[in-house]
């Protein structure tokens, strides 16, 4: 398969799934369980991860402006690296690695044990019961994730900067208020919904594609991830062009 | 009645269908005999469309289902209740939720009445009590039960069914083929059987055809053209 009807293959993939008719009362609790599973599934994690990362930057930060800058700056070079870039993008690759090869395993080996045809005789569209939820519910879990995720990096490295670098709270607080844009902010949680699109139907299309067995599903959660890496990425690219370029 | 006209599928080289024709009649039961890897499943899997055939087509009360839209086809589809080779149960539903999917996705049945239905297949199959359980925690015959009950969960016109009595032991044998005699006795319900379990295919069937290299052909005289 060549890169176009590969790309071909996998948007198709995501039109069929989405727009098909459904109904939100049948729909609804396999969303709610899916926003469970990505949302809830992912938190500590990405609590742990957005807790390093704010350490980091402000660690990084305050070692690049030393003597050269007003100490508010930390909180505006922080807060602003950590909602334009770092925080969806490190929460979309964590959601990545956990969702995408968990959607593509659980799928896939529905497919190899006959699940999806039992589906398709049973007249109930595999898409619309399988994909189309899981493509939902991160659609919805994956912004709030972001959003927590940088509260909870921003928070940590405002601690960080007041008891250790001895920059009170108020003036990171100054900084990071003083220099945030709703732009930025809002930039930021797009690149989270077109991530959280992409996440879902790589994890879905891979366990779709799944013929064979064991070692086939173990593959297709190994393509899921490195794809939905891949085109996070890329798309984290695309729209920094558009939106701040 | 279903009509199968001319089906043939092949694998690569491999023909594992060649022209196959046969007629399915109201309220009798095919059995299809056949050696391990001759294309039995392939065959009710073609017929209901979830395979590509290379030629021919199935026809349900006179619809093609090779030549029908989708939505014709789950139309088709929710006439029929499937029991596959290997249950293909949700195991990451319980034995109700398994039997209720069909009825919560296609029907408007309030939870309460669903309930009951699910009790009531399950009091059919003879799985009482047994509701709670995950697929995981139950034998390849009560997998094999509860894989009838959810096919007859939306009362479907026809029931076809790949190996229901394959690998089980003897007493688990009798109870599938008591159930799949009572079924035929109190529905007015047609359907297909494929084994290659010659007991199995004396007790339930009312016509009996015998696919072998691609071919099928019917058997007159089943006792003993069986043991031929
Ligand atoms: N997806 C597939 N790709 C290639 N070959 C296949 C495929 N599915 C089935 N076959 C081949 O078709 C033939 C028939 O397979 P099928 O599963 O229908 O056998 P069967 O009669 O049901 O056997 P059993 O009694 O063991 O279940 C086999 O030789 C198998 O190798
Ligand atoms: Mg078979």
């Amino acid at each position: 398969m060549n890169l176009f009807s590969a790309i071909g293959d996998f948007s198709s993939f995501f039109f069929r799934s989405v727009f098909i008719s459904w109904h939100l009362k049948t729909a609804r609790h396999r969303i709610l369980n899916q926003v469970y599973e990505v949302g809830i599934g992912s938190l500590p994690i990405i609590l742990i991860i957005a807790a390093f990362v704010g350490l980091v930057s402000i660690v990084q930060t305050s070692y690049q402006i030393a003597g050269t800058m007003p100490r508010f700056i930390l909180g505006a070079t922080v807060g602003r690296m950590v909602m334009i870039e770092l925080g969806p993008i490190l929460t979309a690759l964590m959601v990545s690695g956990r969702c995408a090869s968990s959607m593509a395993a659980e799928i896939g080996t529905m497919r190899v044990t006959e699940q999806i045809d039992a589906l398709e005789t049973m007249a109930i569209d595999p898409y619309r019961f399988l994909s189309l939820p899981r493509i939902m519910g991160t659609f919805i879990a994956l912004p709030v994730l972001t959003v927590i995720a940088e509260f909870d990096s921003l928070l940590v490295s405002g601690a960080y900067a007041h008891f250790f670098l001895d920059v009170p709270f108020g003036v990171f607080n100054y900084g990071l208020t003083h220099f945030f844009y709703a732009k930025e902010f809002f930039g930021g949680l797009v690149k989270a919904l077109f991530f959280s699109v992409v996440i879902a139907t790589s994890g879905c299309y891979f366990g779709f594609k799944v013929r064979g067995g064991a070692r086939e599903v173990g593959r297709a959660a190994t393509y899921a991830v490195v794809t939905a890496s891949v085109l996070v990425l890329m798309l984290d690219f695309l729209v920094a062009l558009v939106i701040f370029g | 009645m279903i009509e199968v006209k001319n089906l043939s599928k092949r694998f690569g080289p491999l023909i594992v269908l060649d022209r196959v024709s046969f007629c399915i009649n109201d309220a009798s039961l095919v059995v299809v005999l056949g050696p391990s890897g001759t294309g039995k499943s392939v065959l009710l899997k073609a017929m209901l469309g979830l395979l590509p055939v290379d030629n021919g087509e199935a026809l349900f009360d006179g619809k093609s289902i090779q030549s029908a839209t989708d939505e014709e086809i789950y139309e088709i589809r929710k006439q029929v209740g499937f029991v596959f080779q290997g249950t293909a149960l949700f195991d990451s539903m319980n034995v109700a939720d398994n039997i209720a999917l069909p009825l919560t996705e296609h029907t408007a049945m309030p939870s309460k009445e669903i309930r009951e239905r699910v009790c009531c297949l399950l009091d059919i199959v003879g799985m009482a009590g047994r509701a709670h359980l995950y697929p995981q925690s139950l034998s390849g015959g009560m997998k094999r039960l509860v894989a009838v009950a959810r096919a007859l969960a939306l009362d479907p016109k026809y029931l076809f069914y790949d190996e229901p009595t394959t690998a089980l032991d003897p007493i688990m044998t009798d109870k599938v083929v008591g159930v799949m005699n009572n079924l035929k006795k109190s529905h007015t319900s047609s359907g297909i059987v494929v084994t290659h379990d010659l007991d199995t295919a004396k007790a339930v069937g009312d016509e009996i055809y015998m696919l072998k290299k691609g071919c099928i052909n019917k058997l007159a005289k089943i006792k003993k053209e069986l043991y031929d």
